[in-house]
């Protein structure tokens, strides 16, 4: 094995090095907090070393399982931001768990590298290790409560997560059954030339397609595959909520991505099909998150299902890619800065939620009322990102729905922008209801509601980009242009 | 000239509101003396723009002051500010409407500090809209105006103020949503986001048919005028505001609708535009016939003033789809002045409602004795209201009805402009009966201890009856300009 390959590989072996030094160190140190101060140095040592890699042009590396380009580099980079944000803002939360924190860390850090490596993969197999390496820690995560809310979020998380995996599995044997390979790059050569056109013609293909997207669907809580987010989002420990809402979906979308632009990117009527059946699935998905978060009174259950809605709006890039027929146009960059918009907001709603349930011991929306005068700063920064979740300015929502939909209606998919925008409408009505009761609601005691520096650290962060991205945005878009990069050649 | 005039316009609010916000503990005197020297210093510089804009005809159509630079490279968009004759009057009208709207707001109890935060966000999202010369920056202040406007109505508004206040965001979010696919239709159909540029540019590629693009931007647009039938949220959200919202709300926020539709759906489809006046010109009609039909059956006095706009936006929309020169100047003025005269009406009801408690007509009466100056105000915007020689109302409406009778752009436009002027004897009707149920009759035991105005409501309201009685004896200082902004756009349709 060349070390020069290796070398590419330091930041999850960093990560891996630090997660593991976090079990060993658990059993001498007392202070659990310092676990913690080790896990963020691992994830500033491994985003160092992704930086550093930036830029360059992609390398394909272990006989093409791994694929090392800007596209890659950067979803990395926003795991591990994540990453630390989770750990900041667990700080608090893990209290709740007098025992096995240190193992708590360790599988977060663990699970980043899973997706860090899923997000490079480019080869059928590493995709399936790498997705089974984050799946099982994080099924791990999100019954760590032990209560019977966590307990039966993680078994439904670990027999649908099963059952996703095995319909992934069949999906990729059958790619191989035809194609004999497995990389995704000679899959895209044997594909190109297939004989006869139109899926029709191969039933192969069109099955493995399916089951491709319905595999990975279950990551990105897909219509029809959004049935466990609910009851998971509400069971799991808070922060591992946000983790699952944000890096877990990432790194889905990033991999649907890798796979049906590099693979079965071309010709015309394949990509031109699964970006029709993208789109039909994307507006199913935000309708029914949006309908469906309206009925909800927890919180988290309606942060979940706004999630299912996002999800929707993101899948718009992924039927612009397919729509725009194998080229580099907006749609890959629309995703990937809106993935952005959505991480910094999404994760900034999560801690404020956090901060405040943790204090008041409930996550009914109900309670929420008065917050505005019981702790202003944190009702603030989950109003602002609310507002950016509604997709309304100053904020990084705005911004980042234009752009995703911009690319749309370049590639004559009209009627789904409009279909998202009258969404996005609807959104407004529940994620103001939030932001109602805190603000103009006569609170039920005046007790202040106090955080701590970790999560008014990782809150601070967040807002700070929900506004830089929604008012200067400039500059992330030329990050999210060059992450479009997506290594597709041999 | 090298000064951003413009930009600090239109973010001098938005720097007093980060002045209010950062100050720790303020007293409420400092926080309403802040957001008054905020909004008077841009009411100043506007005047000063308006002063030194360059009036002479080879100025007719050119943006001045203008200001440009990259922000968004990857989709062409700028931030791009600058007037023409369109903007300027109501860019004027908004910073005069910010003043004023802290003078109203004097008397606010109730959490001050956060109420002239979004007072002061407010006025800086209108003022981009005004300004603003691409289309996803203008996309960006319209939708920016929401979120102050939705906290306003719901922490202070009364009545069934939580729902009023989402009525009102659904409403906007769905119009803004349709003219948000509008707007990136005509971005991939011309490559352009440049408002100016887009003037009369044919598509390249069409990606959907003109007319489709036109009626995605005017539903966004109709929404907030509003146009009968899409209205109904102005009645609950004017109603249930607090008055200083309702004076920006009425007074500026709606004029978004019209300055939209002149700068956006005429200019840029003045063919389509032309091919479906005779339909816009109709609602226009019921418009103006329907709303003041309902306002003569209202028994809450800000209701009342509430429906009488939607008649009044009413023969905006005829002036704008008569779409000759003089009908568009007309409905420019009409906004300008309809602007001034409903601000004034609400900060009225709004000094009746705070010295009465009393806002239901069938409750009020003979408040004349108690209150000699807010009646001869009242009178005065009322009688400006209904159209009277010598006020705003009457040089406003009177240009956009001569405008349309003269338009060849419709045919038999000359009956609906018949039937819209049938309009203002409606509008005597429930104005003069208004009156008359407020202030005259038996003087009512219960309101002998009601006051009069005080110093700052007097300032206030005076200011409002200046600009009224300035604007309607002498029109010519806005017409002037108006007529530079609205002649190439005519000319684009035709006329």
């Amino acid at each position: 094995m060349p070390l020069n390959e290796l070398r590419l590989l330091m930041p999850e072996l960093s990560l891996l090095a630090f997660a593991l030094a976090i079990i060993l160190l658990d059993l001498f140190v007392k202070r659990k907090s310092l676990l913690a101060g080790i896990g963020i140095a691992g994830v500033v040592i491994s985003a160092g070393f992704t930086i550093a890699m930036w830029g360059q042009s992609g390398v394909a590396i272990f006989g093409r399982m791994l694929a090392v380009d800007n596209f890659a580099l950067f979803f990395k980079l926003l795991m591990l931001i994540t990453a630390g944000l989770v750990i900041l803002a667990s700080l608090d939360y893990v209290s709740k768990f007098r025992r096995f924190q240190g193992e708590y860390y360790a599988l977060v850090l663990i699970s980043a590298v899973g997706m860090m490596l899923l997000v490079g993969a480019s080869d059928l197999i590493s995709i399936y290790v790498a997705l089974e390496l984050t799946g099982i820690s994080l099924y791990v995560l999100v019954s760590f409560l032990k209560d019977r809310k966590s307990s039966e979020a993680g078994l439904k998380y670990l027999l649908l997560g099963a059952v996703a995996s095995a319909i992934l599995l069949y999906g990729m044997a059958l790619v191989f059954g035809f194609t004999g390979r497995t990389c995704l790059m000679c899959i895209a050569e044997y594909v190109q030339g297939m004989p006869g056109a139109g899926l029709l013609n191969n039933p192969a293909l069109l099955l493995a397609m399916v089951l491709l997207a319905a595999g990975f669907g279950f990551k990105i809580a897909s219509f029809p595959f959004q049935m466990w987010v609910p009851d998971v989002y509400e069971g799991a420990p808070t922060p591992i909520t946000a983790y699952l809402s944000v890096a877990s979906k990432a790194a889905g979308f990033a991999v649907i991505l890798r796979v049906f632009f590099v693979a079965l990117g071309s010709p015309e009527w394949l990509s031109l099909n699964w970006g029709m059946m993208f789109a039909v699935l994307s507006a199913i998905t935000m309708t029914v998150g949006n309908v469906v978060a309206i009925l909800q009174t927890n919180i988290k259950r309606m942060l979940g299902y706004s999630s299912i809605a996002q999800a929707g709006y993101l899948m718009v890039g992924l039927a612009t890619v397919g729509m725009a027929l194998g080229t580099e146009g907006l749609g890959q960059s629309g995703l990937i800065f809106f993935l952005m918009s959505y991480a910094v907001t999404n994760l900034g709603a999560f801690i404020a939620v956090i901060a405040i349930s943790n204090k008041i011991n409930s996550d009914e929306i109900k309670n929420y009322t008065g917050m505005g005068k019981r702790a202003p700063l944190l009702a603030a920064a989950l109003t602002l990102c609310l507002i950016s979740l509604i997709g309304l300015p100053p904020t990084a929502g705005l911004i980042a729905k234009i752009y995703i939909f911009s690319g749309a209606v370049q590639n004559g998919l009209l009627w789904l922008v409009i279909v998202a925008v009258i969404n996005s409408a609807i959104s407004a009505f529940y994620y103001l209801r939030v932001v109602k009761v805190m603000w103009s609601g006569t609170p039920a005691s005046e007790a202040k509601v106090p955080s701590s520096w970790a999560l008014r650290t990782a809150l601070g962060f967040c807002c700070f980009f929900v506004v830089l991205l929604g008012v200067i945005p400039g500059a992330f878009v030329g990050i999210a242009q060059a992450a479009a990069k997506i290594l597709t050649g041999l | 000239m090298n000064f951003p005039y413009l930009s600090t316009i239109v973010f001098l609010p938005v720097i007093g509101l980060i002045v209010i916000a950062l100050w720790p503990k303020p007293q409420q005197k400092t926080v309403k003396l802040t957001a008054l020297i905020f909004t008077l210093a841009s009411f100043v510089l506007s005047i000063a723009v308006f002063y030194f804009f360059n009036r002479s005809g080879g100025a007719i159509g050119q943006i001045q002051f203008e200001e440009k630079i990259s922000w968004i490279p990857a989709i062409n968009a700028f931030y791009h500010i600058g007037v023409d004759g369109l903007s300027l009057p109501l860019v004027i009208l908004m910073t005069f409407l910010g003043v004023l709207a802290v003078l109203v707001s004097w008397n606010v109890q109730l959490r001050p500090k956060e109420y002239f935060i979004w007072l002061l966000l407010l006025e800086t999202s209108i003022l981009g809209v005004f300004t603003s010369l691409d289309l996803v920056l203008f996309f960006l202040f319209w939708e920016l105006e929401l979120i102050p406007m939705y906290f306003l109505i719901t922490v202070w508004g009364s009545g069934r103020k939580e729902y009023s206040a989402i009525k009102y965001v659904i409403y906007t979010l769905v119009g803004s949503a349709l003219m948000l696919a509008g707007i990136l239709s005509i971005y991939f159909s011309t490559g352009s986001l440049n408002m100016m540029e887009l003037a009369g540019m044919s598509a390249a590629k069409a990606v959907i048919p003109m007319a489709a693009m036109f009626f995605l931007l005017l539903t966004g647009f109709a929404i907030k005028l509003p146009v009968f039938p899409l209205h109904t949220w102005l009645p609950d959200a004017h109603t249930d505001a607090p008055t200083a919202a309702s004076v920006i709300l009425a007074g500026a926020l709606l004029k978004m609708g019209g300055y939209g539709m002149i700068r956006l759906c005429v200019s840029i489809f003045p063919q389509v535009a032309l091919q479906y006046a005779p339909l816009l010109v109709v609602l226009a009609v019921i418009s103006v016939l329907y709303g003041a039909a309902v306002t003569l059956r209202q028994k809450d006095l800000k209701r009342l003033i509430a429906y009488s706009s939607v008649s009044h936006m009413g023969y905006v929309l005829l002036g704008v789809f008569a779409l000759s020169q003089v009908s568009l100047t007309g409905a420019v003025l009409q906004m300008f002045s309809h602007g001034i005269i409903t601000g004034l009406l609400f900060a009225m009801v709004g000094l009746v409602y705070d010295k009465s408690h009393e806002r239901n007509l069938d409750n009020l009466g003979g408040l004349a004795r108690q209150m000699p100056v807010i009646v001869v105000v009242f009178s005065i915007a009322g009688l400006a209201s209904l159209g009277l020689p010598g006020t705003s109302g009457f040089a406003a409406e009177f240009i956009t009805f001569v405008g349309s009778y003269s338009s060849p752009a419709v045919v038999g436009i000359q009956l609906y402009t018949i039937l819209g002027v049938f309009g203002i004897v409606l509008t005597a009707g429930y104005i003069l009966w208004m009156l008359q149920r407020v202030f005259y009759g038996p003087p009512l035991e219960k309101f002998s201890k009601v006051a009069d105005a005080n110093t700052v409501d007097k300032i206030c309201i005076f200011s409002f009856v200046f600009a009224i009685m300035l604007v309607g004896i002498y029109p010519a200082i806005l017409t002037n300009v108006i007529k530079m902004g609205v002649e190439p756009i005519a000319r684009l349709v035709g006329f």
